[in-house]
Formats: C-alpha cells, sequence, structure tokens
C-alpha cells in the first residue's frame, strides 16, 4: 500500500528533473498518487519531455501565476483529467536578477513587486484557484509549498528572501482561512539545492557554503529527494492535524547557532 | 546499440529544428548554438533533455558549457554512449 494511493495531486514548478516538484512528482506517483503538472510560456516543452521522466507521464496544464486567465481557467483544465484534487503542491519562486546577488539597497519596486508576485501572492492566487477542487476531494485536502528560511537574513537571497517572508505569512493566513475547509497548508524548509531557480541567484555559492559542515546531518545539495520525501509526507494522511506549520528539511541546519 | 555520429548529428539536428525554429539544414556541426542557432539556456536545456532521452546519454550541466557548437555536442554525445 502507497502513502498515497487514490490521491490526486497537482504538482506546480517542474522545470527540470533537479526541480524539487519533480521529485514530489515522482514519489507522489510511486505513493500510488495520480499526478497532474503545471507549467507556462515557453518553459512548458521542457516540462512535458521532463514529464516523461516520471514513472508515468503526467499531463501538463498551463498555469503563469500572474495571470488571471490561467488561474480562472485552471479549475477547469484539471477537471479534464480528474473531478477532484486531493492536493496542490507549489514549488514556484522568482526574482529578476536586479533584486538578488548583494544589490539590496539599489532595489527598485518595480521588481520587487515582480518577485513577491510570482513568490508569494501566488499561493494564495494557487489555494484559491484550486479550492473547489480541494473541497470536491477526500476530506483533508493539502496544501505544501516551498520555502527558504525567512527569518534570517542571508548573503545574496535579499528581496528574495522578503518574498519568502511574505510566503511564510501567506501560509498561515491560508492554513487560517482554509482550515474550515478541513485544508491544510504547509510549508517544507528546503536546504539549497542546485536547481535552475537556484543557479540564478547570483553567488548561490555564498549561500549554500556552509551547509554541509553546519548541518548536523550534512547536507547533499545535489538531490531532492529529502525535500519531496517531506512533500510527499505533509500531502498524506499522516500529518492530519498539521496546518500552518513548516518543516525544515535541512539537515538541522536551522535549529545550530554555528 | 551505439549511433554513429552522423546518426547522433541527424537525430540532433532534427531536435534542435524543432527547438528553435531553423530549418535543420542549418544545424551543421561549425554552428554555434548561440551565435548562429540562436539558441537561449532555456531552449538549450529543453534540446538537452531531447537529446538526452533520445540516445541514452546524461549530460552534466557543468558539460553543457563547453557544448558550443553542434559539433561539439555531437561527438560528445557519440562518445558518451559507449
Ligand atoms: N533550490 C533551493 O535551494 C531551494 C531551497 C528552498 C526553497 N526553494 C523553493 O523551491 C521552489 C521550487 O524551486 P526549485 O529550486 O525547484 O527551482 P526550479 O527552477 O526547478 O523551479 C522553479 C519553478 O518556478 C516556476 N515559475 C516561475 N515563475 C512562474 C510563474 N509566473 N508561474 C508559474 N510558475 C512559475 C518555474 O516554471 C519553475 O518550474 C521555489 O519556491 C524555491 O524558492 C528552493
Amino acid at each position: 500500500m502507497g502513502l498515497l494511493d487514490g490521491k490526486k495531486i497537482l504538482v506546480t514548478g517542474v522545470l527540470t528533473d533537479a526541480s524539487i516538484a519533480f521529485q514530489a512528482a515522482r514519489l507522489a506517483q510511486e505513493e500510488g498518487a495520480t499526478v497532474l503538472l503545471t507549467s507556462f510560456g515557453r518553459q512548458a516543452k521542457l516540462t512535458q519531455a521532463i514529464a516523461k521522466r516520471l514513472p508515468a507521464e503526467a499531463p501538463v496544464l498551463q498555469l503563469d501565476v500572474q495571470s488571471q486567465e490561467d488561474l480562472d481557467n485552471l479549475d477547469a483544465a484539471v477537471r479534464e483529467h480528474v473531478d477532484s484534487l486531493d492536493g496542490v503542491v507549489h514549488s514556484i519562486g522568482f526574482a529578476p536578477q536586479s533584486v538578488m546577488g548583494g544589490n539590496f539597497l539599489a532595489a527598485e519596486w518595480a521588481d520587487v513587486a515582480t518577485a513577491l508576485e510570482i513568490s508569494a501572492f501566488s499561493l494564495k492566487s494557487l489555494a484559491v484557484a484550486t479550492q473547489q477542487l480541494l473541497k470536491d476531494g477526500t476530506p483533508g485536502g493539502s496544501v505544501v509549498g516551498l520555502t527558504f528560511d525567512a527569518t534570517l537574513a542571508w548573503p545574496v537571497y535579499d528581496w528574495m528572501g522578503v518574498a519568502k517572508a511574505a510566503f511564510e505569512s501567506t501560509a498561515r493566513y491560508l492554513a487560517r482561512d482554509l482550515g474550515p475547509d478541513n485544508i491544510r497548508v504547509n510549508l517544507v524548509s528546503a536546504g539549497p539545492i542546485k536547481t535552475v531557480a537556484a543557479k540564478s541567484i547570483p553567488g548561490f555559492e555564498k549561500l549554500d557554503a556552509e551547509w554541509p559542515e553546519r548541518a548536523p546531518l550534512g547536507w547533499d545539495n545535489s538531490t531532492a529527494e529529502p525535500a519531496g520525501r517531506a512533500i510527499a509526507a505533509l500531502l498524506s494522511d499522516w500529518f492530519p492535524a498539521t496546518t500552518g506549520e513548516i518543516v525544515h528539511v535541512d539537515g538541522g541546519f536551522h535549529a545550530m547557532g554555528s | 546499440m551505439a549511433y554513429t555520429e552522423e546518426e547522433v548529428l541527424a537525430g540532433l539536428a532534427e531536435i534542435v529544428a524543432e527547438e528553435s525554429g531553423q530549418p535543420a539544414s542549418a544545424v551543421v556541426p561549425s554552428a554555434s548554438f548561440t551565435d548562429d542557432l540562436d539558441i537561449d539556456s532555456l531552449s538549450m536545456m529543453t534540446i538537452i533533455t531531447h537529446a538526452e532521452d533520445k540516445f541514452d546519454v546524461r549530460i552534466p550541466d557543468e558539460d553543457v558549457k563547453n557544448l558550443s557548437t553542434v559539433g561539439d555536442a555531437v561527438s560528445y554525445i557519440a562518445k558518451a554512449q559507449a
């Protein structure tokens, strides 16, 4: 028996097979779930190619979280494949290069706004766009997002860090407002992993450097599997009374003083 | 069953043409992905993914950086499948 037998799960954010979302989708399928993916624009062709590497090829729906039209169409697009959802994975992040990499003081609002819209507000947009589907699913739906510890200031992460603070707060408010529908909202706070998004942060090595030594369990930045496993667990029925929570999948780094 | 360099070139030309919108005949060994075929990093990732699946090889990112021409990619793939 799989952890997610019979569950229907929408996974955003699969771009390459290094993507955190790819591991989440793969493990969800291995644990018995039916998985649908989303992608957008020119990236969709790459997502489609990568979808073929999953244990079972998954359909790729169009979703740019900046497009109200895509958000409005999402419910119907999902219903072409399944009649409801039991889980939604938010694995979306973006900030213009100008607001990362150490230029915190020079950042301009238009670029910061883009980072906040795509990386934080989109959790609310996605949750609302899938709310009816989750209500139609088995009671105890689950929304899971990915964060990078926003309680501290980091080298080079800059406005993406501010966006993550907004994202973590958004998750708590969503937990409050979706709780009455028996929908849980939780985040996985992952250590650094070499994905396309991470490599697009100028100076990512500075963020990443101390991790393997400081984390008591050590840290391997070449695989998103540990994060994917935590996502699968949070999607499952084994966290039935947990919402508004942040589970650290960082080798224990966050708990150490130095 | 290994592909010959000619077969790799033909297969790669199809993939590159599909992704870039350029005619397959433009995908010659001397062509530079960025300068001659107008391929950006997203397109390159897509091409590499298709090539990996078609030729059953893995091309790590560190190596992709060194593949500046079609010929570089063809010889890399031909060697990698050995
Ligand atoms: N890689 C890390 O070190 C790390 C650590 C902690 C948290 N995270 C978070 O994990 C999540 C996934 O990132 P990843 O590291 O797997 O990188 P990734 O590049 O594989 O995934 C980022 C995804 O965001 C999607 N995206 C960007 N703009 C979008 C838009 N407008 N609409 C819809 N989708 C959009 C991209 O299509 C891509 O699939 C992000 O929220 C990221 O901040 C990453």
